[in-house]
């Protein structure tokens, strides 16, 4: 029985809470693209890099707070100058709208010129953080590590294997589901939020009702803003913060926004779980907790796993091809045409 | 002269002139229909109306004033409503946020006329947490017509409101339809099924090849042999 629950504590720990935070990271990034997705249609390649400079903004401004001595006590000060974070990306965003964006709108571009003109904005943005915070690993994380620690749980109940709960796991969680309930509130209860569902569902028609779309394209641009900086930072708390992994973050981002049908901002979040999980559970070593289940004579001398995780980049490129293959609408897609 | 009137109207997408100084008009509290064989510029002259095509000759007027130069979206404000062939309802939306969003330009309380909506169109108030694109061929067409008319609006135009339903539905599409008109609305509505749109037009425009045929009561053109003849199958 003890070998059970410790077969069961190994795959909680590496494989179910680090899956709930890095699912609500991803599915935040992928409430981002399949916003700008549903609104503007095109796929904006610089999202990832502008969870990089919202995740930036974010750092300095903690820093600064840090030297000021105000901080959250056990609690990561980023989440304090995350608002901060988050006014300096909308501004950002704006301004590359005004700058670049707005241009191609106006001359009414193909969506595959977006996508080349979003790969410029990339460049741009990538060299942005760079320039201002080079391209070193920073830790972003401060405040107390564990809300429980590996071996507080051992000694609780008694058993081999511990169940560590970082902080910024939980904050990931907490904060991926306060910003989500917000994002629904905004596009379903409110008329600015419905206006943008209906111009992203039928464009002609919410020009007949008198629907700004300057409007809508500027409101999308906060929202994709608010969420890549929130996404951004959480992801620098629960890792670290390198400016090149956000770029390593888009392919699993956009295989969780097309996972989930793009343009669906409820598909898009059961996607971020889907990369995220399938990324662990394939990538995870369970030579430990075979060893738990069978008896000590079959005891396997590999590690028993599926993949390396120099290659778990490798899982959503497959699963976003499957996906693109069997079902390009995506698993959760809408029934209504 | 007409409420609203669309005066020697020539246009087209470019190209060729699919309209040649063709002129449509309607008053308040009047049913026009607009009919004709395939490709005689129907919709295009619905569209042209609302400001959707640029006019290469001709002008626009509503009330005595000339709105040629005005966007579709100025025209809605300017009181008139539009409801296209295809696309007309927010699918992913419900009825009720279908009609909140044809609202959308209103600022004041909207309860009511979406009441007055709930009132014409019964079967949508039972519906309307429902998504439109789960609803029925005839539904849409209902959420499409009150989605006009939460703007209020002193003009309905409607392209072909009746494509594609069932002739059951079609008869109360156009029950409803006088209903409207008779609060004082100018309906110009575009229609495939001529006959049975005739029925109810209080005015009718035959055109062919963009240019106007005939122009008469709905009656008239009905007891025209000729009309009887060539559009109306016998």
């Amino acid at each position: 029985m003890a070998d059970v629950l410790n077969a069961l504590v190994l795959i909680a720990n590496f494989i179910i809470v680090p899956g709930f935070a890095y699912g609500s990271q991803l599915a935040l990034g992928a409430l981002g693209v399949t916003l700008v997705f549903g609104v503007l249609r095109f796929s904006n390649i610089a999202h990832g890099e502008t969870m990089a400079l919202g995740a930036m903004f974010t750092m300095l401004i903690s820093w600064w707070l840090q030297s000021m001595g105000i901080g959250l006590g056990p609690l990561p000060t980023a989440l304090l100058a995350l608002p901060f974070g988050i006014a300096a990306s909308m501004c950002l965003c704006l301004i590359t709208d005004r700058a670049v964006y707005r241009y191609y709108r106006r001359v009414k571009a193909s969506p595959v010129i977006y996508i080349i003109v979003s790969v410029g904005v990339m460049f741009i943005y990538n060299g942005l953080v760079r320039f201002i915070v080079g391209p070193a690993d920073r830790v972003m994380v401060d405040g107390q590590r564990f809300i429980m620690k590996a071996k507080d749980f051992k000694t609780a109940t008694g058993l081999d294997e511990g169940l560590a709960i970082k902080t910024s796991q939980a904050v990931s969680v907490v904060c991926a589901v306060i910003a989500v309930a917000m994002l629904f509130w905004f596009l379903n209860r409110t008329r600015t939020g419905k206006s943008m569902r209906a111009y992203s569902n039928n464009e002609d028609l919410a020009l007949l009702s008198g629907i700004n779309p300057e409007r809508v394209v500027l409101i999308t641009w906060l929202l994709a803003a608010a969420l890549a900086t929130v996404a951004g930072t959480l992801y620098g708390i629960d890792k670290s913060f390198q400016p090149f992994v956000y770029m390593q973050l888009l392919l699993p981002i956009f295989a969780a926004a097309i996972v989930g049908g793009f343009g669906n901002p409820l598909g898009a979040i059961a996607g971020g779980f889907v990369i995220a999980f399938s990324e662990l559970v394939v990538t995870f070593a369970y030579k430990r907790v075979v060893a738990y289940l069978l008896p000590e004579s079959l005891e396997p001398a590999g590690l028993v796993q599926l993949l390396s995780t120099d290659y778990k980049i490798a899982v959503s490129f497959t699963i976003l091809v499957i996906v693109l293959l069997i079902k390009p609408t995506g698993l959760f897609a809408q029934r209504t045409t | 002269m007409s409420f609203l009137i669309g005066e020697n109207m020539t246009c087209g997408y470019g190209g060729a002139d699919i309209l040649h100084s063709c002129s449509v008009g309607v008053d308040p509290g009047e049913i026009a229909v607009v009919v004709g064989p395939n490709g005689a510029g129907k919709s295009t002259a619905m569209k042209a109306m609302f400001g959707m095509l640029h006019l290469g000759e001709g002008r626009v007027m509503l009330d005595g004033t000339d709105i040629s130069q005005l966007k579709p979206q100025e025209r809605v404000l300017h009181g008139m409503g539009f409801v296209p062939q295809n696309n007309n309802v927010f699918t992913s939306m419900t009825v009720e946020e279908n009609l909140e969003m044809g609202a959308f330009i209103r600022r004041d309380d909207i309860s009511g006329t979406m009441a007055q909506v709930f009132d014409l169109f019964p079967v949508l108030k039972d519906k309307r947490r429902q998504p439109a694109g789960e609803l029925s061929g005839g539904q849409r067409q209902q959420v499409a017509v009150g989605r006009a008319l939460m703007t209020q609006p002193r003009i309905l135009m409607l392209d072909e409101p009746t494509a594609g339903v069932s002739p059951i539905v079609m008869d109360e599409l156009f029950d409803r339809i006088i209903q409207v008109a008779q609060t004082g609305i100018a309906i110009l509505m575009v229609e495939q099924n001529a006959k049975q749109a005739l029925n109810i037009a209080d005015k009718g425009f035959v055109l062919v090849q963009g240019r106007n045929a005939y122009t008469d009561t709905g009656a008239a053109l009905l007891a025209d042999p000729e009309v009887r003849r060539a559009f109306l199958g016998g």
